[in-house]
């Protein structure tokens, strides 16, 4: 195996159509983590939920559009538990997500029967495979489209607009007579619903459904979305743009990760990469507030401030 | 308009840190009273207006919005009757929205949220006009980011939200107080305005005691949870710093000088 650009170059439309069929995923991480204001980690199991309902729906002689939109309102049942755990029992975000990402790999389990489940692709007329790459990416690019959309419509309604308000203030959005515990439920089932979308069509996509495919899930929703913010924060003000951004973002995310194998970077290390490469960028607001506030002292209070 | 009936609530109870903050509070107010509330530090002022928000349940006794018995509603349900502004100006604005859409949530207030648009062609019309009463050159940025405001701006616009839908109730809590002395004045102006303008039944609280004296047709101080003093129509008009002070001494048997209210 030499580092031929050949190789990488043929490896790359794969890599776009995996970035796509992430950011699906990462646009619901963006949900959450951004307009909700919550840290979401029902997604490593949700993900995998909408794979393995999409999956056995196939094979079980359902119609392919079907299964997609059952993988979809799947992964949508997962964020409604977590958020019912959130909002009625009064339980942590975070660790309500958990719970429920938890009692998923047994479910998951349930679902596929075992923890690793084939899809033959040629038996099925699927619309994203990874054997027909280029008219996935065509499926892909529009479904992601058609998504931002869909969400630059909803988050402009009356409703939209009150779970935005959960996310940015939820002292004002009560005071505004806005029932914030329903908002938030809302938003998980939304965002946890995309997340199963996605895990349908990464199943689809590599022809098989994994126990563990959720795994880190929202380690690459979160890079997705920095990166996206990262690349285009600055020149995005749009809200249908920002969802762009994190399409990007996620694109973006898969042809790196592919040059990263392509430089025979050793796979076993790719988790803590990923997570080192999120944490450092997590890091950035902070160390750069940290960085500026020096400065500025520094240069108002003179030769005071020397002892840096 | 508002009826308080012998309401109580402890923080903590139980623990080391038990507080009795309202201790059997009883006050009815008639419509368009405009009521100021002083009282020191820990009064439990604070707390009398989250009771009536319904930031928690009381532990005792009633409270009752215009006829509605609203003791047991969660606060967004009660949110309906009430406009509320808070101390901290961040706290009453959504930042990363828009002026308009921050206005367009207000203007539900109470509302079922639909899938209908969140803010329609002619509202922008209508909250441009509004916003010149600011005067603050807010009605040419409909557009911007509520986070991009001045704090003084933030709570302006918060107190026009408040009264955007009638409120039955206005509550105002310290709401000038983080404010320089010269918006500070600005803003309260706003206020008699608008609760002039619509004539508002309106609770609000101040550390300023000639501030306490000038607003309003009466003016109500609070000590360990309850209301030591109420006085209204012709003898609050003729009242003085000097007298409240010396009520307030009378009855708490402190000196009260210290406080930020004299130097104010
Ligand atoms: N949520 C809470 N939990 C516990 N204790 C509280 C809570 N809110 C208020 N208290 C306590 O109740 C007492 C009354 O507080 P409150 O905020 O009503 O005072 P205040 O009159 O508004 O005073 P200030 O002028 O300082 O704002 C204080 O001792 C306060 O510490
Ligand atoms: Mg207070």
């Amino acid at each position: 195996m030499g580092l031929t650009l050949a190789a990488l170059a043929d490896a790359m439309p794969g890599a776009v159509a995996q970035g796509l069929i992430w950011s699906i995923m990462a646009i619901g991480v963006y949900i959450t983590y951004k307009v909700l204001d919550i840290a979401d980690l029902t997604v490593d199991g949700s993900l995998c939920t909408g794979g393995a309902v999409c999956l056995m729906m196939i094979v079980n002689g359902h119609d392919v559009w079907v299964a997609l939109i059952g993988a979809t309102l799947a992964g949508g049942a997962c964020g409604l538990v977590t958020g019912l755990l959130h909002t009625v029992m009064g339980i942590p975000a975070l660790l309500a997500g958990i719970l429920t990402q938890i009692s998923l790999y047994s479910i998951n389990l349930k679902i596929l029967g075992q923890s690793n489940r084939g899809l033959m692709a040629i038996a099925y007329d699927l619309p994203v495979t990874s054997r027909e790459v280029n008219d996935a990416l065509i499926f892909l690019a529009i479904t992601a489209v058609l998504i931002i959309v869909f969400l630059y419509w909803f988050f402009g309604t009356e409703r939209g607009c009150s779970l935005r308000a959960t996310g940015c203030n939820e002292n004002m959005a009560k005071a505004q007579g806005i029932n914030t515990n329903v908002n938030k439920v809302i938003g998980l089932a939304i965002s946890n619903a995309l997340v199963g979308l996605s895990g349908a069509l990464l199943t689809q996509y590599q022809g098989f459904a994994d126990i563990n495919m959720g795994r880190g899930a929202i380690v690459v929703g979160l890079a997705a979305v920095i990166i996206g913010e990262a690349l285009f924060g600055r020149l995005f003000k749009n809200f249908a743009l920002h969802l762009l951004s994190v399409v990007i973002g996620s694109v973006f995310y898969y042809i790196v990760l592919q040059t990263v194998i392509w430089l025979e970077f050793d796979p076993d290390l790719l988790k803590v990469l990923q997570a080192g490469v999120v944490a450092v960028f997590l890091a950035f607001p902070y160390w750069k507030g940290k960085y500026f506030k020096k400065i500025k002292t520094s240069k108002k209070g003179g030769v005071t401030n020397a002892g840096n | 308009m508002l009826e308080i009936k012998n309401i109580h609530k402890t923080f903590n109870p139980g623990t080391i840190n038990e507080k009795h903050a309202l201790n059997g509070v009883s006050l009815t107010l008639d419509d368009g009273d405009f009521v100021t509330v002083i009282g020191g530090n820990g009064a439990g002022k604070s707390t009398l207006l989250n009771a009536i928000a319904g930031t928690w349940q009381v532990d005792e006794g009633n409270i009752i919005i215009d006829g509605i018995d609203v003791t047991k509603l969660p606060e967004y349900r009660r949110a309906r009757y009430l406009g509320r502004v808070f101390q901290d100006p961040m706290n009453g604005t959504a930042a990363t929205m828009e002026i308009q859409e921050n206005l367009a949530l207000a203007k539900r207030r109470g509302k079922i949220r639909t899938l209908l648009p969140g803010i329609s062609g002619k509202e922008k019309e209508e909250y441009k006009e509004l916003l010149k009463i600011l005067d603050l050159g807010l009605e040419s940025r409909l557009t911007a980011k509520v986070g991009l405001l001045s704090g003084g701006q933030r709570q302006a616009l918060t107190l026009l939200m408040a009264s955007l839908k009638k409120p039955k109730l206005l509550l105002l809590d310290e709401h000038t107080a983080a404010l320089d002395p010269k918006t500070a004045a600005k803003v309260l102006e706003t206020t008699d305005t608008i609760v002039a303008r619509d004539s508002l039944t309106t609770l609000m609280i101040t550390h300023n005691m000639r501030d306490a004296i000038a607003h309003g047709n009466r003016l109500i101080m609070m000590m360990n949870g309850k209301i030591i003093f109420d006085i209204k129509g012709e003898e609050k008009k003729k009242l003085t710093v000097e007298d409240l002070l010396h009520k307030f001494e009378t009855v708490s048997g402190e000196e009260f000088a210290n406080d930020k209210a004299l130097l104010s």
